[in-house]
C-alpha cells in the first residue's frame, strides 16, 4: 500500500514536471525557420548520410583503414567495401621460435610483421537508398574515419543518384578545397 | 403567415442557429489553437502560410473536407452508418439549452435539471460512437468502439461521483443559480472548497471527450483512427466537429460548478465565462502536446483504483460536512 502511494506521488510529480517542460518551450522562441524563403547558416549537428573523413596530412587519402566494422554493423547492408592489403611483406622471416623449429618451411615463411601491414578501402560504395541513419557505423569506427555529411538539400531524379562512391566524393571535396 | 408561428418556435430556431453557429465558429478557432499550441510547444510556427498568421487554414481544411467524397464502404450497414455522425452531434446542441454564458446570455435561467440533461445527452455519444465502429464493417473501427464504451462506462462514474459534492453544497442542479451562489473572487469558487473533486472531474472529462492522453478510440498509431477510421468527408468532420462541441461543454460545465461561472474579479459577465472556459480549453491541448497515450490497463487501473475511490471519500467528507 505504501509503495502503491509512493509510486503514484512521483508519477503524479513527473507529470507535473512534464508540463513545466511543455510549457516553458511554449513561450521560447521557434527554432525552425520558414524554408524555403530563410535558410540557416550552420548546418553543425545535422546527421546527413555518411561521408569519409580525410587524413590530416593528405587530404586524398581517407583514414578508413577497412577493417569492415561499418559494414558488419550496418542493419541495412548498404555499405559495400574492400580492402586493399599494401606493404605486407610476405617474404620476411621472422627468427623461427623454438617450437616453430620443426614446423613446414612454408608455414614458417608465410609470417610477416604485423606492423609492416596497410590496409586501406579499394572502393567504398555507400547505397543511400536504404539508409536508416542509425549512425552506428559512425560510433563503432574505430579509427574516426566516418562522420555525418550535412547535406540538406539533396534531390535526385532516379535512385542511382543516391549511391555514392565515397572515396570519389572525398577526392572531389579534397580538389574542390585546393581550387 | 408569421402570426400563425408561435414565438416560442421562432425562439428555439433562432436559438438553434445560433448555438450551430457558436458551435462551427468555435470548430474554427478550436483547430486553430489547437495547431498554433502544439507548433509553440515543439517550438516551430505552426500554420503560417494559408492567410496571416495561418488564420485561414481552418477555413481551408474545412473546405477540403466539404469538398471530399463521401462514401459508404463495402458491407457496411449504410444507415446506421450515417446516423452515427448525426446522433454524435445531435445531442451536444441540446447541453448548450443548460449553459449559462453570463448573468443575461442563457436560454433557460429555471431550468432546475440543467447538470442532469448534460451529464445524460453527453452519454449519448458513446452510442453514436459505438454505431459507428459497428456498422463500418471493419475491425480497426470495431476495436475503436469498443475501447469507447470501456472507456465512457468506466469514467461516467468518477465523473458523475465528482460533481456530487457541488450539488450537496448547493441544494440545486440549475446550472445558473450554482453560478449566481458563487462570488467574484477565486476564494470564493467551488474549487477552493473542492479542490480535489474539480481536478478528478477534469481527468473524466479528458477521458469522457476522448482527448489525449485518453485518446483510445481513435489512437491512431494501433488502430488507424479508431472508430472513424472509415469516414471520409464531413462524415468525419462532424465527428471532429462534436468532439470539440463536447470540449466546450465539459469545459463549461467545469467552469460553472468550480471556477464561478461567469463571476470575476472586476467585472462579471460572458467574458469572463468565455475565458475561463478557453483557459481550460489551452491546459486540455497542454495536456495533449505533453503526455504520452496511456495504455489500456493504466486506462483502467487509474479510474477503478484511484479515482472512484478518492471521489467517494471526498464525497462521504463533504456530506458529513454538509449534514453537521
Amino acid at each position: 500500500m505504501i509503495k502503491e502511494l509512493r509510486e503514484a506521488v512521483t508519477g503524479v510529480w513527473s507529470m507535473l514536471v512534464g508540463l513545466k517542460i511543455t510549457g516553458k518551450n511554449f513561450f521560447q522562441p521557434q527554432v525552425t525557420v520558414h524554408y524555403p524563403r530563410q535558410t540557416v547558416e550552420s548546418l553543425e549537428g545535422y546527421r546527413g548520410h555518411i561521408d569519409l573523413v580525410a587524413k590530416e596530412e593528405d587530404p586524398y587519402e581517407s583514414k578508413c583503414i577497412a577493417c569492415g566494422t561499418c559494414y558488419q554493423l550496418c542493419p541495412s547492408s548498404c555499405i559495400d567495401l574492400r580492402a586493399r592489403q599494401q606493404g605486407a611483406k610476405a617474404q620476411e622471416i621472422l627468427p623461427p621460435h623454438p617450437d616453430m623449429v620443426n614446423m613446414p618451411i612454408e608455414l614458417k615463411k608465410k609470417v610477416a610483421h604485423p606492423e609492416e601491414m596497410v590496409r586501406e578501402p579499394e572502393y567504398f560504395y555507400l547505397d543511400y537508398n536504404y539508409c536508416s541513419l542509425c549512425g552506428l557505423c559512425v560510433q563503432n569506427c574505430p579509427s574516426g574515419a566516418l562522420k555525418f555529411s550535412s547535406d540538406v538539400y539533396l534531390a535526385g531524379y532516379s535512385r542511382q543518384e543516391f549511391e555514392y562512391d565515397l572515396l570519389a566524393r572525398l577526392r572531389y571535396q579534397a580538389q574542390k578545397k585546393e581550387k | 403567415m408569421i402570426e400563425t408561428i408561435p414565438t416560442q418556435l421562432i425562439a428555439i430556431g433562432v436559438g438553434l442557429a445560433a448555438v450551430m453557429a457558436f458551435i462551427g465558429l468555435n470548430g474554427l478557432v478550436l483547430v486553430y489553437l489547437e495547431r498554433k499550441v502544439a507548433g509553440f510547444i515543439q517550438r516551430r510556427p505552426g500554420p503560417y502560410e494559408v492567410g496571416p498568421y495561418g488564420l485561414l487554414q481552418p477555413l481551408a481544411d474545412g473546405l477540403k473536407l466539404v469538398g471530399k467524397q463521401m462514401f459508404t464502404p463495402k458491407g457496411a450497414d449504410a444507415f446506421l452508418y450515417w446516423l452515427a455522425p448525426i446522433i454524435s452531434i445531435a445531442p451536444v446542441l441540446v447541453c448548450f439549452l443548460a449553459v449559462p454564458f453570463g448573468p443575461h446570455v442563457t436560454i433557460f435561467k429555471d431550468m432546475n435539471v440543467g447538470l442532469i440533461l448534460i451529464l445524460a445527452f453527453t452519454g449519448i455519444n458513446v452510442l453514436a460512437l459505438c454505431l459507428a465502429g459497428w456498422a463500418s464493417q471493419n475491425k480497426y473501427a470495431l476495436l475503436g468502439a469498443a475501447r469507447d464504451i470501456s472507456q465512457s462506462v468506466a469514467y461516467e462514474i468518477p465523473l458523475l461521483l465528482s460533481v456530487l459534492p457541488i450539488i450537496f453544497m448547493t441544494g440545486t442542479f440549475n446550472l445558473y443559480e450554482i453560478s449566481m451562489g458563487q462570488g467574484s473572487w477565486p476564494w470564493q469558487w467551488h474549487v477552493a472548497t473542492q479542490p480535489l473533486a474539480f481536478v478528478i472531474f477534469f481527468i473524466c472529462a479528458l477521458a469522457e471527450t476522448n482527448r489525449a492522453p485518453f485518446d483510445l478510440p481513435e489512437a491512431e498509431s494501433e488502430l488507424t483512427a479508431g472508430f472513424h477510421t472509415e469516414y471520409s468527408g464531413m462524415g468525419f468532420g462532424v465527428f471532429f466537429l462534436a468532439e470539440y462541441a463536447y470540449m466546450i461543454i465539459a469545459c463549461s460545465v467545469a467552469t460553472v460548478l468550480f471556477l464561478g461561472g461567469w463571476n470575476g474579479p472586476l467585472v462579471s459577465g460572458w467574458w469572463w465565462f468565455l475565458t475561463k472556459v478557453y483557459l481550460l480549453l489551452l491546459v486540455m491541448m497542454w495536456f495533449r502536446w505533453t503526455y504520452p497515450r496511456v495504455r489500456f490497463d493504466q486506462l483502467l487501473n487509474l479510474c477503478w483504483k484511484w479515482l472512484i475511490p478518492l471521489t467517494v471519500i471526498n464525497l462521504l467528507i463533504t456530506a458529513l460536512v454538509v449534514a453537521i
